[in-house]
C-alpha cells in the first residue's frame, strides 16, 4: 500500500471503516462498543502505557473488534501500572494491572472476545493510599 | 521518561485535566540554532502565581489519588540536563503555556521518540478538544488539527481506530525529516 501523506488519503480509509463498522453494529454487538481505557498519567507513561495503548489500537482494529480506546488519568494504582480498564457492553468495568503485550493479547482474546476473566485483576475495593 | 514524545503525552494530560478546549502543541527542531523546543499551550483553567511556582515541585500535585506530581519536574530535569531551559507561564482563566527547550545535539537530550503516535493517541482520546500540532524544522512548518480532521472526515472519525492508525502514518510521513536529521 502506498504511504499515507494527507487527509485526503484518510478519506478512503474512512469509507472502508464505515462499511466495516456498520456490519459490526448490525451484527452481534448491538448494545454498544467495548470500552478500553488506558491509565496514562506520569506513572502509567513511565511504566510503558503508551506502547500498550498502541497495541490495543492496532490489534482491536486488525481483529475487527468495535471498540472505543481512550486514556484516563491515574487511579492511584501507580504500583501496578500500566493499568487498563475494560468495560464490556452492559457490564461492570474491570481493571487489569501490570499489563504487558502478552496480557493485553490475553485480554483481547479471552476477556473481550469471550468474557473469560484474565489474571491480573485489581479488585474494586483494593486498599488505596488516603 | 525516556523520550520527548512521552513527556509530551504526559504534559498534555495536565491541559486535559484543566478542562482546555484547545491544546496547541509546537515542536520546533532547529539544528541551525542547536535547539529543540517543545511548547504545550492550552486555554484551560490556568493557575495563579503561587500554584504556578509550585507546579514544578515534585511534592506538589492537585490530585487526590496520590501525593506526588512528577510530570513537570521530570520534563524540567531533562530539559536542563541537556543545557536547555524550562518555563511555565499561566494565568487563572486564561490557560497555561509550558515551554521546554533542549540542547539539540547535547548527548543528554532524550530522543524524540514516537511523536506521531503520541499526537494520534491524544486526538483519539480527546475528541472534544481541538488538538493543534505544529511541527517546525528550521524554516519549514507543517500543521494538523482535530478540527481539520473533523471538517474533512466527520465527527466520529476521530474515535475510529482505523482512522487513527492512518493518522499516525500521515504525521509520521510529514515529520520524517526531523527523524532522519536526528540519526
Amino acid at each position: 500500500m502506498e504511504k499515507l501523506k494527507s487527509l485526503a488519503d484518510l478519506k478512503k480509509i474512512r469509507e472502508d471503516a464505515r462499511v466495516k463498522l456498520d456490519l459490526r453494529v448490525k451484527g452481534d454487538n448491538p448494545e454498544g462498543l467495548v470500552q478500553v481505557k488506558v491509565a496514562m498519567a506520569t506513572c502509567g507513561i513511565a511504566s510503558g502505557a503508551k506502547p500498550i495503548m498502541d497495541f490495543f489500537v492496532d490489534e482491536l482494529d486488525k481483529r475487527g473488534i468495535g471498540a472505543v480506546v481512550t486514556q484516563t488519568g491515574c487511579m492511584g494504582y501507580c504500583y501496578a501500572e500500566p493499568t487498563v480498564e475494560v468495560q464490556l457492553p452492559g457490564q461492570e468495568p474491570v481493571v487489569y494491572g501490570f499489563v504487558d503485550r502478552k496480557r493485553a493479547d490475553e485480554i483481547i482474546e479471552k476477556y473481550i472476545k469471550n468474557g473469560e476473566l484474565v489474571e491480573g485483576i485489581i479488585p474494586v475495593n483494593y486498599e488505596k493510599i488516603d | 521518561m525516556k523520550e520527548i514524545a512521552l513527556h509530551l503525552l504526559d504534559i498534555a494530560q495536565n491541559s486535559v485535566r484543566a478542562c482546555a478546549t484547545e491544546i496547541r502543541i509546537t515542536l520546533a527542531v532547529s539544528p541551525a540554532t542547536d535547539t529543540l523546543t517543545l511548547e504545550v499551550k492550552d486555554n484551560g483553567s490556568g493557575m495563579d502565581e503561587e500554584t504556578c511556582k509550585r507546579a514544578s515541585d515534585p511534592w506538589y500535585t492537585s490530585r487526590t489519588t496520590r501525593r506526588v506530581g512528577l510530570g513537570l519536574p521530570l520534563l524540567q530535569m531533562n530539559a536542563t540536563l541537556s543545557g536547555g531551559t524550562f518555563k511555565v507561564t499561566s494565568a487563572p482563566g486564561k490557560g497555561t503555556v509550558v515551554t521546554a527547550t533542549f540542547g539539540y545535539s547535547h548527548i543528554d537530550r532524550p530522543p524524540l521518540g514516537d511523536i506521531s503516535g503520541t499526537i494520534a493517541l491524544l486526538i483519539l482520546s480527546n475528541p472534544s478538544i481541538n488538538i493543534v500540532f505544529t511541527h517546525i524544522l528550521d524554516e519549514r512548518t507543517w500543521c494538523i488539527s482535530t478540527r481539520e480532521i473533523i471538517d474533512e472526515l466527520g465527527r466520529e472519525a476521530v474515535s475510529d481506530l482505523a482512522i487513527v492508525r492512518g493518522l499516525r502514518e500521515i504525521i509520521s510521513e510529514n515529520i520524517s525529516e526531523s527523524k532522519i536529521h536526528e540519526t
